[in-house]
């Protein structure tokens, strides 16, 4: 028979891995290629045509 | 302007059009907001007509605000968002139409029955069943159109962007159709399915998230596409905004209890609320560095980029109001707090601070690329438009800070023999210097969003249907 208290130390725990988990996750080496390319996602636009490339060069240099 | 669109070209129609209406609408609900505001100066402003009573305006003052201004902006953005990150068309122009002008109608029939006194009585969701029911129609069309286009992108990733915007429209849909479980007894009248103390936690769990997916989660998507895109450097850490984006949403769901602090909600429940809360100082936190370390090495541009200051603005008032509100949901700070003008001083914050700032932010960054020209008409009007916006905030939280403090203190105030020391009308009238300014603040800002409505309309203006039509060819 569970007490609440013990489904409450139990949930608090299941928080504490699920987010260790996240933070290893993210933070691995193993990702860090893939998320560099998708931190440029906003940017890949700006180099597909001549036209939009011109475009932003202009509004940021 | 163009209306056939094909595989070659984005749908920036749906876009442009939800960019414009995001000006009108912010107008409209902020001018609202300003005559409510001086109705607390001069109580007969109304003249005894009752659709002008504060009362009905202002649920209508602050579903224009949230809903349609700051609505408009999320649609706007997030249709745009979605189709330059993923390199593909929206997968449906019809749908795409029908949110607009779904939500169109959602906005017009509020703006109708709010103040003639129809309502569920159900803050920020005080709208009737059929209107409900409308919501939820254009909602999921938005959905489908929004994770539809997802699924058929030419990207390998999903930016990041994405997954705040996902993660607003889910929640939204699932909030809104809980909490406005109601039985309807008339065309115009319904009862909330739920009772008593239940029934002020899931509106309240509602609300919290009103704010917490619609007002934050839908405006952070905003944020990690505009803030790089306008310094021209990627996000300062991918990985920092995949721990903040699960930590986010994994902690907002609960802090809605913090609303109803010595309630009839169960003493655990409101401890609860506090609770989380207060760690959600952390995501938040996260989520601010996140966004203003991108300039790291670009701080420069905010000399000459007004737009650029009008993003990092708005992310200093964000990490600002996201202090404040885990403090305000200390049980005993609250004890004070709550019921008094801190509590509107705070939700402003937020609202103009950091929601309004950061959407008007991105639609200067929009409006330029939605219709073909290389910049808005004038950057010296965004500028100007800049300043009256911080000015305004400032000193509309600043008044409702000193008068929320001051009735709190007043109304906890007793004698030795434990009367009270105040009646509840000397708090009104200590208040009314905090009312003038506040009004004042709110003047401020509405005459920003003037500004800018002139300098959109200038630059729409110079705008050929060719140069429109450029704008939305795909590479």
């Amino acid at each position: 028979m569970i007490d609440i208290n013990t489904l409450r130390g139990l949930a608090t725990v299941f928080a504490m891995i699920a987010f260790l988990a996240v933070c290893f996750w993210a933070y691995s080496s193993k990702r860090k290629k893939q998320f560099d390319e998708a931190a440029n996602l906003p940017f890949m636009d700006e180099f597909a045509s001549p036209n939009s490339a011109n475009q932003e060069l202009k509004h940021h240099e | 302007m163009s209306t056939a669109t094909n595989h070659t070209e984005y749908n920036y129609k749906v876009v442009r059009q939800f960019a414009i209406m995001t000006v009108i609408w912010g107008i409209v609900g902020m001018a609202v907001g300003v005559f409510i505001a001086a109705e607390l100066v001069f109580p007969d402003l109304s003249a005894g007509i009752p659709w002008l009573s504060f009362g009905r305006l202002r649920p209508l003052h602050t579903n224009a605000v949230i809903f349609a201004f700051g609505g408009c902006a999320l649609f706007a953005t997030s249709y745009y968002v979605v189709q330059r990150t993923c390199q593909a068309p929206l997968i449906s122009n019809a749908l795409a139409a029908f949110t607009f002008w779904g939500w169109q109608l959602v906005i017009v029939a509020a703006a109708i029955t709010l103040p003639l006194g129809i309502t569920t009585s159900k803050e920020y969701a005080e709208l009737e069943w059929p209107i409900d029911i409308l919501i939820t129609v254009v909602w999921v069309c938005y959905a489908i159109v929004f994770f539809g286009t997802i699924m058929k992108r030419r990207t390998k990733h999903i930016y990041v962007a994405n997954w705040f915007y996902g993660a607003f429209i889910i929640t939204i849909a699932l909030l809104h159709i809980i909490n406005n479980m109601e039985i309807p007894v008339t065309l115009w009248k319904s009862y909330s399915a739920y009772a008593g103390a239940q029934d002020a936690m899931i509106q309240w769990w509602y609300g919290h998230n009103a704010v917490g997916f619609f007002l934050t989660a839908g405006f952070l998507g905003m944020m990690y596409y505009f803030v790089p895109k306008q310094a021209g450097r990627p996000v300062y850490s991918y990985r920092l905004s995949i721990v903040h984006f699960w930590a986010l949403i994994a902690i907002y769901i609960w802090a809605g209890p913090h609303h109803l602090h010595y309630t009839a909600l169960p003493d655990w429940a409101q401890t609860l609320g506090m609770v989380m809360s207060l760690i959600l100082l952390a995501p938040s936190w996260g989520g601010m560095i996140n966004g203003m370390m991108t300039l790291s090495g670009a701080w420069h541009k905010l000399q000459t980029d007004p737009i650029l200051r009008f993003l990092v603005v708005s992310l200093s008032f964000y990490g600002m109001s996201t202090f404040e509100g885990p403090m305000m949901s200390i049980k005993t700070v609250n004890a004070l707090s709550h019921y008094t003008d801190w509590t509107i001083g705070h939700v402003h914050s937020g609202a103009l601070g950091w929601v309004a700032m950061i959407s008007i932010g991105a639609v200067y960054h929009l409006i330029p690329r939605l219709f073909g020209k290389e910049k808005m008409y004038s950057t010296d009007l965004i500028n100007v438009h800049f300043w009256l916006a911080t000015i305004g905030t400032v000193l509309y939280i600043a008044s409702m800070w000193v008068n929320g403090i001051m009735q709190g203190l007043m109304w906890r105030a007793v004698h030795k023999d434990g009367t009270l020391m105040y009646s509840f009308v000397e708090s009104v009238a200590a208040s009314e210097f905090g009312y003038i300014v506040r009004t004042i603040g709110g003047l401020f800002f509405l005459t920003g969003m003037f500004f800018m409505a002139y300098n959109t309309w200038r630059t729409v203006s110079e705008s050929d249907p060719e140069q429109v039509r450029a704008a939305a060819q795909m590479a």
